[in-house]
């Protein structure tokens, strides 16, 4: 397999004949696909099982991957060639870090040696055994506080060997320890590839009332930025008060639409672990720095973005492991003064999870990150496989201990629409996160909402951004194009625009003197006054700042939830953040949980059959006779089989059946028991011809034979669900063939594995009715069936 | 670098004095409330890196402090500055150059000091600007 494998990672042309790669006929990197190469080289020498063919198309195997070779920078963690961790301090001067002298210190180093690393606790830090800090990282007894102090005197390779030490549910325990804000966060993206900010504003105002804390988008035509960043800003404060909001452009356009107020944060600063990534980037950690003061001083949040793999991607690895890289890139984010980052591998998520333990590396640089103090929003944000399995199964790393940020962008809307190049999680799996956070007790940062919740805030938005661009002069937004966004999938669905006045206006708005305090006059003047408020706050918040701090978020009430004032105190169990309370009740309420009384309703008398009593049921003696015994609530209270047949329906079935072999259908209701097997019995003890029919009000039927043990049968039908009126015809038929001594027929059953999956709760509601319509005291009684009118 | 900066993109010159709790919705209707008045002011930025430094977050502390400084640095003149700090951009004079005016104009010592920290560094790795 290696061969091939450096066949391909040396880039050789192979001719295929995949029906995946199709294109171009030529084997093209993003179509590096080693099962179908093997499957056309080997083919023609080899068996093939049916079993691995059929594996072969599954989704994973859409994916790629490829063996370590850390001479081509392919190694996500402990590369033989990253350094040893060493730290040498002469009179408070570094004059050696990582195995590598002052005067060969590149850029990065000389950088993290000036800025990062804390000369006071290095020592300290650095004599430490890094499986003793590791052990700390894990120990429900060390506070969060004291293992920043000690990691802000470690080295790039010495947070890289701690972290070695951790298996994944190791790095989770931490992560839940170490992340900066108490309370878990999650980020959106809010794009649309039409631009139209009529929808992009009611994306926004939808995602902040999810929950969302961040809201981000982008442009495809840059001049639409400023009317982006004005969609974003009216559309989340539509939603919920409080959400800060970036538009992700180039620097000088990003800090003017800061300045008009319409921003709050940036995460456009991105940093590579070598000199020579970096400066590819054209930028050194000087220029990063200046960047990230400058922001700062405009009142715009900011967060570094790294992560593994961008240097190998760009071919300036030097060998290392991406881990340790990326080790170096957080302590350039924290020597320049950055509160956070967004890291986890991010864009370059596919060729770190292409290496063996790549997604426990991922994982790995949240966890330095987090452990440096930084704000982490930790990825999950763009696409990084084929399998749905293995997606979830990755944003568990994430999801479960909780990040500030769970994703740096959920994708709001649907993948087409989402200008980031598609996103890993967007509006079509909404429903799969809220259940999992259901099932775990998880807060992942979006909460559940209402069908008409949802239409009903979308539409507000639209109306919000009609009154803003009224009141400002720009192009016009029809009441059409407001419905559309309220109900619209995707950008498809909405009316045509007028592009081109749209970015004119958009380009005037951002050269003239109208800025973000235009908007909040303009929604007051139009009577949205509660939005107009949320936007001044927006404004009123930079005048105090409290938004710049660690993993700083704003609640509601515009005030800083942060590493500062939201400490996260975890110390084990009963500590730290716990789903409670209001919080509770909302993750927990989907609007698919239904009621038990909704699941399984009342009698409506609609059995499509009368019971009439007609005295106790004596032992029979006429061999001709089979009797069926009916369940306590068959008819009387309850009404449906689980398969969906009304009661009159599945008594006529029976009957046909019995009758169909010359024999005749005695019922009898049993009051003392719910349990299927008993009433068999009893229904055979009271037969003629010694057979009987046992049949449950959910549809559970047995046939027995007097003499037979209660839990002994002679045929069972226990799925309910899949049982049909053909079904019981047969059953019918084969109690009566029982009788007479020949051998039954087959009962037609439909195979359905989901069935209990679906219908289990039905199931237990509707035996739970049965029971609680035993009656101990009574006996066996005859009925009489009556049609239903 | 220009001192004819647009001031309109860039209100800061003048800073405004206005309490936090005086921004309100009224005192919006009644035109009291300008963009100065909702620009983050350096004073604000001083006091977060006081509390960061507190908190135990010197590099964000030093940060913060840089953007004060900055606060009175109008927008493009910033622009430039980023700039001339990116890979060979600049000479040695130049940013030493630099430094000195940043700290003459704009009372920005830290900002000086973070420059001519990058001159010195970008003359021993071969990122100044090639004559």
């Amino acid at each position: 397999m290696s061969v091939y494998l450096s066949k391909l990672v040396y880039g050789i042309n192979i001719r295929h004949n995949c029906r995946k790669c199709a294109i171009g006929g030529f084997l093209r990197p993003e179509h590096l696909n080693l099962t179908c190469y093997l499957r056309r080289t080997e083919g023609r020498s080899m068996q093939r099982s049916r079993r691995f063919e059929v594996r072969s198309r599954r989704p994973v195997n859409l994916d790629t991957f490829v063996a370590e070779d850390p001479e081509m920078g392919l190694v996500a963690m402990d590369s033989p060639n990253d350094p040893v961790p060493s730290l040498v301090i002469v009179k408070g001067r570094i004059v050696e870090m990582d195995g590598r002298e002052e005067a060969d210190f590149d850029t990065i180093d000389r950088y993290i040696a000036a800025h990062s690393l804390d000369r006071s606790v290095a020592a300290e830090a650095m004599a430490l055994p890094s499986l003793d800090l590791a052990r700390r990282l894990v120990d429900i007894t060390t506070p969060r506080a004291d293992l920043i102090r000690l990691f802000s005197g470690c080295t790039p390779a010495k947070l890289c060997q701690i972290v070695s030490h951790l298996n994944v549910v190791e790095m989770m325990m931490a992560m839940q320890k170490m992340r900066a804000r108490r309370t878990p966060g999650n980020q959106a993206h809010v794009t649309n590839w039409r631009e139209n900010p009529v929808l992009m504003a009611a994306d926004a105002a939808e995602a902040a009332l999810r929950g969302f804390d961040e809201l981000e988008t982008t442009c495809r035509v840059a001049r639409m930025a400023p009317f982006n960043a004005l969609a974003l800003l009216v559309g989340s404060q539509t939603g919920r008060g409080g959400v800060l909001t970036q538009c992700a452009v180039e620097e000088a356009l990003n800090l003017r639409l800061g300045l008009k107020g319409l921003t709050t944060y940036a995460e456009t600063l991105s940093v590579y672990g070598t000199d020579e990534a970096l400066r590819d980037g054209d930028d050194t950690p000087w220029s990063k720095g200046l960047l990230a003061s400058a922001y700062a001083s405009r009142g715009i949040k900011i967060r570094f973005t790294s992560g593994t793999g961008s240097e190998t991607l760009m071919g300036y690895e030097d060998g290392k492991s991406m881990l340790y890289l990326e080790a170096r890139c957080l302590m350039l984010a924290k020597g320049a003064g950055a509160q956070g980052v967004q890291n986890g591998a991010i864009s370059c998520v596919a060729l770190t999870g292409a290496l063996p333990q790549g997604v426990r590396a991922i994982l790995a640089e949240n966890l330095i990150a987090a452990s440096l103090g930084l704000e982490v929003a930790s990825g999950n944000d763009a696409m990084s496989s084929h399998s749905d399995m293995r997606k979830a199964a990755k944003l568990m790393l994430q999801f479960l201990p909780g990040t500030d940020f769970v994703t740096s962008g959920y994708s709001a809307m649907p993948r087409r629409d989402n200008m980031f190049g598609g996103g890993n999680f967007d509006a079509e799996d909404l429903d799969d996160w809220m259940v999992i956070q259901r099932d775990m007790r998880v807060n992942a940062g979006i909460f559940p909402m209402t069908e008409q919740q949802a239409i009903a805030v979308r539409r507000r938005a639209g109306k919000a951004m009609q009154a803003v661009f009224a009141a400002l002069g720009f192009p016009a937004i029809r009441d059409d194009e407001i419905e559309a966004a309220a109900l619209a999938w995707h950008s498809d669905d909405m009316p045509e625009r007028n592009l081109v006045a749209d970015i004119e206006a958009a380009q005037a708005f951002l050269d003239g003197p109208l800025t973000a305090l235009d908007a909040a006059r303009a929604l007051d003047a139009a009577g949205f006054s509660d939005i107009a408020s949320n936007v001044l706050q927006m404004q009123r918040v930079r005048v105090v700042g409290d938004y710049l701090q660690p993993a700083a978020v704003l609640d509601p009430d515009f005030a800083a939830k942060s590493a500062f004032t939201d400490r996260n105190d975890y110390l084990g169990p009963g500590t730290g953040y716990r789903v409670e309370g209001e919080t509770w009740a909302l993750l927990s309420a989907i609007p698919q949980q239904r009621t038990a009384a909704e699941m399984v309703p009342l009698t409506t008398g609609a059995a499509g059959v009368r019971l009439v009593p007609r005295g106790p049921a004596k032992a029979g003696n006429d061999p001709a006779e089979v009797v069926l015994g009916l369940g306590p609530a068959f008819a009387e209270g309850l009404d449906r089989t689980l398969c969906g047949l009304v009661h009159g329906e599945v008594l006529a079935a029976i009957e046909e059946g019995v009758a169909s072999q010359g024999l005749r259908l005695r019922m009898v209701r049993i009051h003392d028991t719910a349990d299927c097997g008993l009433i068999g019995w009893q229904a055979a003890r009271l037969s003629g011809s010694g057979v009987g029919i046992g049949l449950q009000s959910k549809g559970t039927t047995v046939i027995t034979r007097k003499g037979l043990a209660p839990l002994n049968n002679l045929e069972l039908f226990s799925q309910a669900p899949l049982l049909s009126r053909e079904a019981y015809v047969q059953i019918g038929a084969n109690a009566a063939a029982h009788a007479l001594g020949q051998p039954p027929m087959p009962v037609p059953v439909r195979v359905d594995n989901m069935s209990r999956l679906r219908l289990i709760v039905h199931a237990m509601l509707m035996h739970k009715r049965e029971i609680a319509a035993v009656n101990g005291a009574l006996i066996a009684e005859n009925l009489e069936m009556v049609a239903d009118v | 670098m220009s001192d004819r900066d647009r001031t309109g993109e860039d209100p800061r010159r003048r800073e405004s004095r206005m309490a936090p709790e005086e921004i309100t919705l009224q005192a919006l209707r009644e035109g009291r409330i300008t963009s100065e008045d909702v620009t983050i002011r350096r004073q604000t930025l001083e006091a977060q890196a006081e509390r960061a430094m507190a908190e135990g977050y010197p590099q964000l502390a030093r940060n913060f402090r840089r953007a004060a400084e900055l606060t009175m640095v109008p927008g493009e003149t910033l622009l430039q500055i980023y700039e001339k700090l990116r890979p060979k951009r600049a000479s040695h004079g130049e940013l030493l150059a630099l430094s000195q005016e940043i700290i003459a104009r704009f009372d920005a010592p830290e900002t000086g000091a973070f420059i001519r920290e990058a001159a010195e560094a970008y003359r021993r790795k071969g990122l100044l600007r090639e004559s």
